[in-house]
């Protein structure tokens, strides 16, 4: 994908509206590619406006049709939990869009009431509570609705836990972890304080109509059964009841779908002199990630080439030895190599579709706003 | 990266196959290090404090007890009572005659004194029978325990142990706890006793000066050299006293004999040619005319013991005091003068050889015990003289039945004194004329730091304000000693000292037993030579704590055996033999209170320690108390160390020095910076005032502050959530602990601008970091309701919740209510709440009342919380227990829990404070090419003018050590070593997973998606969340409160103050010309208050408001009557005046 710069075509009858222009080399350089020198990055920025370099001729807009022509996916690895993909020919704007809406507004569901009804451990009712709320649940956000200050908290908005652990005295230390936490699809079964009217039915912190069961296709739960909540001492107990609602990352860190999502921009390494003989095999040596290789040539002589330019983690020792102005490391603008590491709710993939929903409905609303 | 970096040194330097390699000394010092845990382990962080308390409580108070045995009634001295014993029990409390043992966790948490009995064995008479009557367990008082002494239950108790006894086994000890706070005796910084300082006074006088301290007084003795002429100083005399006056007083009749004991050599003789004139022409030539001369100088002539003549007695007991006079013969003051007046001579001959008086050398540290043994003396002879003077008062009355001394001795007096003295740290002893004040303090338990640096703080007994910087500079001999960063900044600033890490204290040693040895040694009897003999040349004085022993022919091979003998385990490891070439004196020192340290002893600049028995340390066959036996290690004291040669490194050679001549080996070099200052990683890269920003902030870090935090009732707790360990440690971490008390967290951070709200140190953090938990703490605050007693059965009584018929509260406020009236534990508490619903009856003192009294007889006086409007807080415990008193005290615990916010404090362990600036959204984050993203960004215009490298070295150290999966070290000097990491190691490891080597990483804006112009340095670096927090400090008002005498608004925060216009302010106002602002600030918003002014006399008159008139009181009419508005403190002032009988008139125009 990544253009190589084109032979540079002098003509000084040039004419401005001929649109099949090509840059100067330099220029292209500037426009498509970062370059990563030892001692800082140039060209960060790139070109944003339009008509950059309308003088020559060439056109810099973005257009639909460009878009298409030149937008690529490509899924490099894909598991359970994370996904490695390309996303080839989009503005670094865009990309950090879909990063930041996947950090911050993907929703899903994360613990947010804790109703303790006893906790004698050495942890603080707070901070168990907030090592509760980090947990990841295992519960797909979209088949909920936000709750709101005055809602009634529903089948439909709120997932309910119960954690009841407790220490027999006489016996070993316990550790209490995120497995323990039990799913009630009936709702809350603590019952709110006043027990006057007797024969009423209990009161409780929820009201659901149905049982969740009933709604759901597969039973909640939390993603990982082995998280640490607290340990025990022989007599301690915990008994709670979590209440875990939908949320954004930007209220919460807790809410946040992936554990992270970044990208990073294809790294291209140009070795712009040839590198022969020792000289080669010491820069082989010296890349800590095998970026470069050696060729044989005919003669018994050998040759550093690059081999696996996608490695290279900007390390930059290639660049700052003897042969350093030999070796030019770049980024390619419009190449991004994109991370999504998700915490469990969704599937990496899933939320990635998600982020795109999100952006479309807010450009949505840009557009409708204008309108 | 684990490439051992000492290897390679060691191959460099190591010759090739030679002797010295048959000879195998210690490898690399790498190994040697494992002497300083094995120190610690058998020292403990406090071991001085400690030891100093086991002197007293198993010698020192049985000497003062042997001392003043014997008591006896005045008109009849076959009654007597005599103390034949005395010992410190096990600590207890007597409950209702039943004793109870306790420990010091009880005693924290129930307000009572963690003390033991001192009981005495006694033989006494009774009435007129002479047959001695024998007691035993009689007891004499309490005293306080130092925690982990002899005495105390924690002694010698394994860690288990200690959980049970519910406490830490992390806590050093060495502190008391009385009425259940924690008190430590601070270390006192003294000049030392009984020594010749020659210095010169304010004139530029030379001086000698000798602080004479004996069980029976103390004394300062001065001679000075004023016009050429010599005179002895003292306070007994009016005037300076001629020295050769002093001298012929004291037998010394000879002229020639004095210039002999002072020296032959002529230039003595010369200089002091003009006393002796002096002397001479005041026609003075027997002891007689001396004595007499100086009897008409005494300052009291009254006083004392006539017969004798004053001036005498002067001369016997407080001229030099600690130079005793046997059967009346002075010869040996003589002789001490003679070696003063020397000494000052040469001084004057030779400048150099003036004393310095903040050379550590000359100094004295005074410990917790002997502290308490001042004060236990005082008080023990206080308690036997009120037991005679009881017993005369009733052999007076009662001639016929004279009662017996084991029954007037009263143990009130000693346990009030210890502990009164102990918990307001004022020592008092009349016998001295000792008025001290903030002796104890309370020991800190803001973090576990602050705990450690108040058990090795050192203070100073001179007056803060003296303007001089000598005493506050850094003193080459307090190499090893003390530590050169710990000391606060400010008004203490190098007064403050603390004890460096391997630093003992010494305590005092039998000196019988040592004055023989010396005398076998060849030491020559003073008393047995000339004043030719004493001064022949070659020959040394040998000093014996102060006082002239003899002297001996040969000093330097009398050293080497005195010091053979002390390697061999003979004399005590603590005794010093010091050579002074200068003077021609062997100094032996046996004393209390000298700093000393643990040096390895080398032969020739080849270490004693060798490899084989570090291998038996590493094994646990050898401890460190064996290298001291088998003379391997020695303490060598400050100044003993002016005697030794101490190379840094065994295998380093040392350009400009002979090895051979090397004569000791350091331990560690980190060892010479304290346990605070420890903590640092990479001191040795920093510019020095950092190193102690960072002790005075270490001490303020939030963290963990005991095993036992949780069940302690300090009155004010922080904790952080999280707390860490360091990534980057140091070995005195490890040796201290902090590794498991740690105070802060590990934070990714960048060094970057970002969004202007990091200026000027101020932190931009992660909002998600924050959501997870970083920087997150739990302050916890005791509140205490104590239930008063009234006497007769009235008390006040803690009621239950009124609720109505339907259980529904009365008030809400009362909602944290347990059924008790208690607040429950775990229950939300909110501003204004009760948390204890308390009433105390309305009538006190009804008597006989206190089972009748209705509900309608108690008025609320209930407990209410004041916090922050808006935060939760939780009650986190409450407590009940009874005080000494019987009185039921309630301690309400009550917990918050705190995420940071904008405003709160931070700190890097390089002494770089900042305020967090701003909290922003992890998504504006910028973020790493390996989707790391900075937990904060600090401002990279910290670094320049601050010059920490060491914290450039921690962040990129730590980056290593996160990426190779090992903790890095970064100890003081440990680069040679092999305790810090070298940068260069460090940079390796770095390139070797991937990274830059300086720690320079590529990162993306986080806001545009583009990569960052720059790369940015980024790694962990250790943070603290200091004490500081804006939830704390944050304070506005409208109006509110207004005091009492000025009607002006209160001032503080904690009085729901204004916020004044200061002058400057109220001058900014002037000069910009915003009168009308001026007139509100200062008047409307403060205290406007309307006045009647006569115009006619200018005072002030009154309103009345019957007639609505104003009326002059002065002209008695109200017709001249004005209004007008003054500030309030304006009419006080007027009226103040009028009070003085200064009139002040107002003169008023028409406006």
């Amino acid at each position: 994908m990544p253009k190589k710069g084109t032979k540079s075509k002098k003509a000084v009858d040039d004419v401005p509206d001929q649109q099949e222009n090509k840059l100067p080399d330099y220029l292209e350089l500037q426009r498509t590619r970062v370059v990563c020198n030892a001692d800082a990055p140039i060209h960060t920025q790139g070109f944003q406006y339009s008509g950059a370099f309308a003088a020559m001729g060439v056109d810099n807009s973005v257009s639909v049709e460009k878009f298409c022509k030149n937008f690529k996916i490509d899924i490099k690895r894909l598991t359970e939990d994370d996904m490695e993909f390309d996303m080839i020919g989009v503005d670094a704007s865009i990309a950090n869009a879909f990063r930041r809406i996947l950090i911050a507004e993907v929703p899903t569901m994360a613990i947010e009431k804790i109703f303790m009804a006893d906790n004698t451990s050495v942890i603080a009712d707070e901070v168990l509570s907030h090592r509760l709320g980090l947990i990841p649940l295992d519960a797909d956000p979209r088949l909920f609705d936000y709750i709101s200050e005055n809602d009634v908290p529903n089948e439909r908005n709120t997932i309910v836990f119960k954690l009841h652990v407790s220490c027999e005295k006489g016996s070993q230390r316990i550790t209490v972890k995120s497995g323990e936490l039990e799913w009630l699809p009936e709702g809350s079964q603590l019952s709110m304080a006043s027990p006057a009217q007797s024969g009423d039915k209990q009161k409780t912190f929820t009201s659901f109509s149905q049982s969740q069961k009933e709604i759901l296709e597969k039973p909640l739960g939390v993603k990982f059964k082995d998280i640490t909540i607290a340990r025990l001492g022989p007599g301690q107990a915990i008994e709670l009841e979590a209440h875990a609602v939908k949320g954004v990352g930007k209220v919460h860190a807790k809410w946040s779908p992936v554990a992270t999502a970044w990208y990073r921009m294809l790294p291209e390494v140009v070795i712009l002199e040839q590198i022969e003989g020792e000289e080669a095999e010491e820069l082989v040596k010296k890349c800590p990630v095998n970026v470069f290789d050696i060729e044989d040539l005919g003669n018994g002589g050998k040759r550093a080439v690059v081999a696996k330019p996608r490695a290279c983690t900007l390390c930059r020792e290639c660049v700052m030895g003897p042969c350093g102005e030999k070796i030019q490391l770049r980024r390619v603008r419009d190449h991004f190599i994109y991370t999504i590491e998700s915490t469990g709710a969704l599937p990496p993939e899933v939320l990635f579709t998600e982020a795109v929903k999100i952006l479309e409905e807010k450009c949505e609303r840009v557009i409708s706003e204008l309108s | 990266m684990t490439v051992p970096p000492a290897d390679d040194a060691a191959k460099k330097e190591l010759p090739p196959p030679s002797y010295r390699s048959l000879a195998a000394p210690v490898a690399t010092p790498v190994d040697k290090f494992a002497l300083l845990p094995a120190f610690l382990k058998v020292r403990g962080l406090v071991k001085e404090h400690i030891d100093s308390f086991n002197y007293f409580t198993t010698r020192g108070i049985r000497n003062i007890v042997e001392a003043n045995n014997r008591i006896e009634a005045r008109n009849d001295p076959s009654i007597y009572l005599r103390y034949t014993n005395v010992y410190v029990g096990t600590p207890s409390v007597q409950v209702d005659y039943k004793i109870e043992n306790i420990t010091p966790h009880f005693c924290r948490l129930t307000d009572r004194t963690y003390s033991a009995p001192i009981r005495v064995d006694i033989e006494y008479t009774v009435g007129k029978q002479h047959e001695p009557q024998h007691k035993k367990n009689v007891l004499i008082g309490y005293l306080p325990i130092m925690l982990r002494s002899y005495a105390c239950v924690l002694h010698g108790r394994d860690e288990a142990e200690l959980a049970r006894q519910g406490e830490c086994p992390l806590d050093p000890g060495g502190y008391f706890i009385v009425k259940g706070t924690e008190k430590v005796i601070l270390i006192q910084e003294q000049l030392s006793k009984n020594r010749i300082i020659i210095d010169t006074d304010s004139k530029g006088r030379v001086i000698a000066s000798v602080t004479s301290s004996t069980h029976e007084i103390k004394s300062k003795t001065v001679i000075t050299m004023d016009k050429e002429k010599i005179y002895l100083q003292l306070n007994q005399f009016t005037k300076p006293i001629p020295i050769i006056v002093v001298m012929k007083a004291m037998g010394m009749e000879s002229d020639q004999e004095v210039v002999q004991m002072v020296g032959r050599d002529p230039r003595y003789g010369d200089l002091l040619f003009p006393s002796i004139q002096e002397c001479a022409s005041e026609r003075i030539y027997t002891q007689q005319q001396a004595l007499q001369y100086m009897d008409e100088k005494v300052t009291y002539p009254g006083a004392g013991n006539q017969k004798e003549g004053r001036s005498k007695s002067i001369l016997r007991d407080v001229f030099i005091a600690h130079v005793p006079v046997k059967n009346g013969n002075f010869r040996q003051k003589c002789i001490y003068t003679g070696v003063m007046l020397r000494r000052m001579m040469d001084a004057i001959l030779n400048a150099d050889t003036f004393d310095d008086k903040d050379y550590v050398g000359n100094k004295r540290l005074e410990l917790s015990g002997q502290l308490i043994s001042l004060l236990f003396e005082d008080l023990f002879k206080t308690m036997n003289s009120q037991a005679v003077e009881l017993m005369n008062k009733n052999s007076d009355k009662t001639r016929s039945s004279p009662s017996d001394f084991s029954q007037l001795i009263k143990h009130e007096a000693i346990t009030s004194g210890l502990e009164r003295a102990i918990s307001t740290g004022n020592w008092d002893i009349k016998r001295f004329r000792m008025h001290r004040k903030g002796v104890s303090q309370v020991l800190s338990r803001l973090s576990y730091m602050a705990s450690l640096g108040y058990m090795t703080r050192i203070t100073p007994q001179f007056e803060k304000t003296r303007k001089t910087s000598g005493p506050r500079a850094l003193q080459p001999s307090q190499w090893g000693m003390l530590c050169p960063c710990d000391t606060p900044e400010g008004e203490a600033c190098g007064l403050t000292k603390n004890l460096a890490l391997l630093t003992h204290v010494t305590t005092d040693q039998e000196e019988g037993p040592l004055m023989n040895l010396c005398k076998s040694l060849g030491v020559e009897d003073l008393t047995l030579l000339s004043g030719e003999e004493i001064h022949a040349p070659g020959s040394f004085l040998v000093m014996f704590n102060g006082l002239i022993l003899g002297k001996h022919r040969q000093p330097q091979t009398f050293a080497n055996a005195m010091r053979e003998l002390r390697r061999s385990g003979k004399i005590g490891e603590f005794v010093s033999i010091f050579v002074n070439e200068k003077q021609h004196c062997i100094h032996i020192a046996s004393d209390g209170g000298r700093v000393c340290r643990p040096l390895i002893i080398a032969d020739k600049g080849i270490s004693r320690v060798k490899e084989c028995h570090m291998k038996e340390l590493r094994d646990g066959i050898r401890s460190f108390d064996d290298f001291l036996r088998d003379g391997l290690i020695e303490y060598l004291d400050v100044n003993e160390e002016n005697n030794a040669l101490i190379a840094l490194y065994e295998h380093v050679d040392q350009d400009d020095v002979e090895r051979s001549s090397i004569t000791h080996i350091e331990i560690e070099p980190l060892s010479i910076l304290g346990v605070v200052s420890g903590l640092i990683p990479y001191p040795h890269h920093n510019q020095s005032p950092r190193n102690t920003y960072q002790c005075a902030m270490g001490k303020q870090a939030m963290g963990n502050i005991a095993y036992n935090q949780l069940f302690r009732a300090d009155s004010l707790l922080y904790l952080l959530v999280y707390a860490q360990r360091p990534l980057l440690t140091t070995k005195t971490i490890e040796l201290v602990g902090y590794d498991k008390l740690g105070a802060g967290q590990n934070a990714t951070v960048a060094v970057m601008g970002y969004s202007g709200y990091d200026i000027e140190d101020a932190i931009v953090m992660n909002k998600s970091s924050l959501d997870r938990g970083f920087g997150r703490c739990i302050a916890m605050k005791k509140y205490t309701v104590m239930k008063e007693n009234y006497g007769d059965g009235v008390s006040d009584r803690i009621a239950k919740p009124q609720r109505d018929k339907d259980g529904v509260l009365l008030r809400q406020n009362m909602r944290a209510l347990d059924e008790d009236g208690i607040a429950a534990p775990g229950q939300i508490i909110r501003n204004h709440d009760v948390y204890v619903n308390k009433q105390s009856p309305k009538i006190v003192d009804r008597r006989g009342a206190g089972a009748l009294l209705k509900d309608m007889d108690y008025k609320d006086s209930l407990a209410i919380y004041k916090g922050v409007d808006g935060e939760t807080t939780v009650v986190d415990r409450v407590m009940l227990c009874s005080d000494t008193n019987e009185k039921l005290s309630i301690k309400c615990i009550i917990r918050h829990t705190r995420r940071p916010e904008v405003g709160d404090k931070f700190s890097s362990r390089h002494g770089q404070k900042g305020v967090c600036g701003t909290i922003v959204q992890q998504e504006d984050f910028p973020f790493s090419e390996r989707g790391i993203c900075p937990d904060l960004i600090m401002n990279p215009h910290g670094f320049p003018s601050r010059m920490t490298i060491g914290k450039m070295i921690e962040l990129i150290g730590g980056k290593a050590g996160l990426s190779c999966g090992r903790f890095h070290y970064g100890s003081a000097f440990g680069e040679p070593s092999g305790n810090a990491d070298k940068v260069e190691d460090i940079s390796n490891t770095l390139i070797k997973h991937g990274f830059s080597y300086n720690g320079k990483d590529f990162l993306y804006s986080g806001i545009l998606g583009h990569p960052l112009e720059a790369y940015i340095f980024m790694g962990p670096i250790y943070y603290q969340k200091l004490k500081h927090m804006v939830l704390d400090k944050m304070h506005a008002r409208a109006s509110g409160p207004r005091v009492l005498l000025t009607r002006q608004p209160t001032e503080g925060r904690s009085r729901d103050g204004g916020l004044r216009l200061g002058e400057m302010e109220r001058d900014c106002l002037i000069a910009y010309g915003a009168s009308m602002l001026i007139f509100e600030r200062l008047l409307l918003s403060s205290d406007p208050y309307q006045v009647q002014v006569c115009r006619k006399c200018g005072l002030l008159g009154y309103y009345n408001y019957k007639l609505k008139t104003s009326y002059c009181s002065m002209c008695k009419n109200g017709e001249n009557m004005a209004k007008m508005r003054l500030p309030y403190a304006c009419k006080l002032l007027f009226q103040e005046l009028q009070a003085m009988n200064v009139v002040p008139r107002l003169k008023l125009t028409e406006g």
